[in-house]
């Protein structure tokens, strides 16, 4: 479970990293998005790994916080996927809008010059 | 004391909130109405935060039981809910805010409002986003806040369109992207080592951390440093900055000027609240010391570069986050009531600066500045000037480019540094500190600093002058129309900084006595863990 996490995390996290090094906006916001996926990943990781257990109490079971997972991280994760959401969102509308006003996908708003 | 006083944090979040929310529905076209909602909330924001202050300084009598405010939301206590945190800082910071929201609220009520849709709700997120950042005693809400001023600032650098603009943008929207997954990072690090977000109780659990999860926390604390390293433009991580800044339209960019004080302020706020706990690297000491003189360096080689006016400005902010990042990594804590005297200077002069240059530009041509200075570099002399000599003299100067060329030179002074106007008096206590700093401060220190920040004004004043005599002197341009609307907010501002230079001892003696409290680490603690129950 913790290999199968850590793997996926840094997988996500190099891929995205590498695109978002590349010089074309959309790969840019690519790279973004797989980044965004990392770091909930990460998070989510840091509330330690339970395997099916519930984040919120159950009053049969009684309140000793070892049989539950945490729920902070949970509450945290959805925050920032809502807030990458949006902001992702917006950064792809400036994409669009850069695309139409300079007529290339670039970063830089130009085709760099050809040797 | 009566009840309603005790709500008094909340106020400079929920205010612009809702008066964000209620702009979104009057159409465009009905400009009063929305002017006036927005002019009035920014009003009562000010009062707020000078209440805020007035409370904070002990001048009335505060509505909770120790020094620092402490307002639990939702009523829940401290560790488990989220708390708004109110002690001199966070006032100061507050009534900085609104007092410079107003004057570019007024500012671009004049014209700039009707350069693009939505104008006015985005300035009220963004005012909210900067309270919020400001008050907030948890490191998540911070983070929650710092994305609400972000994704108002995204629409806003984007205000007024164009391809230039877009640009800048789309770099700065990127950059603030991956800042923000850092900070997320940073944040359930820090969550995951020590199972808090509460900034004081964060304090309390670093200190016993040993082995891994030292480490761990110690690298959840770097990438927190870097997030607000990015923030507050330190080399080298500010070449966004100019360019963002610089396209902005000159409200935007006049606001703004507070924007990277935000990062060096939650800078401050962590390294007290992490000082002797065994931490850490960045947040203060010798490597915060270093990189802000590479930042003033780098500032100052591009204001000395700069040729056009907006550039010159962004980098002049530039300079000012390095000596405020210099000032907090200089050993000792007497220089942090000063560099707060500089802060408020700094950022209310470069306010001031951004929105002038807008107006003293107006009617010229774009390349005006980049020919001025190849003919000045390679020799190339206008041949008018000397055949004709006296048609240029007696020529009336109207009252327009009178004000104009006044409130230039009286920027050039503040953000050069030069007495009478407050940036002089800033910088003055910013060096006597740095001088009379006790013996464990290194002498190299001292001088390094001294040196950078007479350097930067040196270079600051150079490239001022230079600039100015091109844009004011030059014989073909025509006088801008200049609207009341326009003219008083820049007035205002710069007034505020020859008060501030006037009653410069007790503003020192007040920014020294937020410096004390702030270096006292278990007021806020204690305050926070304990003052939150009702």
């Amino acid at each position: 479970m913790e290999v199968v996490l850590s793997l996926a995390v840094g997988i996500l996290a190099g891929s995205g990293v590498y695109l978002l090094l590349r010089p074309r906006t959309f790969q840019v916001i690519m790279g973004l998005s797989l980044l965004a996926y990392a770091v909930n990943l990460f998070i989510f990781s840091m509330g330690r790994l339970r395997i099916g257990e519930a984040p919120v109490i159950d009053p049969t079971r009684g309140s000793d916080p070892a049989l539950y997972t945490d729920p902070v991280p949970q509450a945290l994760v959805l925050t920032a996927i809502v807030i990458g959401f949006a902001t992702t969102a917006l950064f792809l509308v400036v994409l669009l809008a850069s695309r139409g006003l300079n007529g290339t996908d670039h970063v830089d708003g130009r085709e760099p010059d050809k040797e | 004391m009566s009840n309603w006083q005790q709500h008094l944090p909340i106020l400079p979040v929920l205010l612009p909130l809702c008066a964000g929310a209620i702009l979104l529905f009057p159409g465009e076209t009905r400009r009063g109405l929305r002017g006036a909602i927005a002019l009035g909330t920014t009003l009562l924001q000010l009062a707020v935060a000078i209440a805020l202050l007035a409370i904070t300084d002990g001048h009335t009598s505060a509505p909770w039981s120790s020094e620092i405010g402490v307002y639990s939301l939702g009523n829940w206590a401290a560790p488990f809910g989220i708390v708004l945190v109110v002690d001199r800082l966070s006032a100061l910071m507050l009534t900085l805010t609104a007092i410079l929201g107003l004057a570019t609220l007024i500012y671009s009520l004049a014209r700039w409002e009707r350069g693009g849709s939505h104008y006015l709700p985005l300035f009220q997120f963004l005012l909210m986003g900067l309270n919020g950042a400001f008050l907030t005693g948890d490191l998540f809400n911070l983070f929650v806040f710092f994305e609400v001023l972000l994704a108002a600032s995204y629409g806003l650098v984007l205000h007024g369109s164009g391809p230039v603009r877009v640009k800048a943008g789309l770099h700065y929207i990127a950059v603030n992207l991956l800042a923000s997954l850092l900070f997320l990072i940073a944040a359930a690090l820090i969550y995951g080592i020590t199972g808090t977000l509460n900034m004081a109780e964060l304090a309390q659990r670093v200190a016993p951390l040993a082995g891994n999860d030292r480490t761990l926390f110690n690298l959840g604390a770097m990438l927190l440093g870097i997030v607000f390293l990015i923030k507050a433009g330190a080399w080298p991580l500010n070449f966004w900055l100019p360019a963002a800044y610089g396209a902005a339209t000159a409200p935007v960019a006049g606001v703004f000027a507070i924007l990277s004080k935000v990062g060096v302020y939650a800078l401050l706020r962590f390294a007290v609240l992490l000082q002797g706990s065994g931490a850490l690297v960045p947040f203060g000491g010798d490597w915060l010391f270093y990189c802000g003189l590479a930042t003033i360096a780098t500032g100052t080689l591009g204001v000395l570069a700069a040729q056009k006016l907006e550039r010159l400005a962004s980098f002049l902010v530039i300079v000012s986050s390095g000596t405020l990042l210099a000032a907090f990594g200089f050993s000792g804590t007497t220089l942090t009531g000063p560099a707060l005297f500089y802060l408020v200077s700094s950022v209310l002069g470069s306010g001031a600066f951004f929105m002038l240059i807008e107006m003293a530009e107006r009617n010229r041509a774009a390349a005006a500045d980049l020919l001025a200075i190849s003919f000045e570099a390679f020799g190339l002399q206008d041949k008018r000037d000397s055949e004709h000599p006296d048609e240029m003299v007696g020529v009336a100067i109207p009252a327009a480019m009178a004000f104009l060329g006044l409130a230039f030179i009286s920027c050039a002074l503040l953000l050069s540094g030069l007495p009478p106007l407050s940036g002089f008096t800033a910088k003055f206590a910013l060096l006597s500190a740095a001088m009379s700093a006790p013996p464990a401060a290194p002498t190299l220190h001292a001088g390094l600093f001294v040196a950078a920040l007479l350097l930067s004004g040196l270079a600051g004043l150079m490239s001022l002058s230079r600039l100015g005599i091109r844009v004011f002197w030059s014989a073909e341009r025509t006088t801008p129309h200049l609207q009341w609307m326009e003219a008083a907010p820049v007035a205002g501002l710069i007034l505020l900084c020859v008060a501030l230079s006037i009653g410069a001892g007790p503003a020192l003696s007040f920014f020294n006595a937020a410096a004390r409290s702030l270096h006292h680490g278990p007021t806020y603690v204690d305050a926070v863990l304990q003052g939150g129950a009702p």
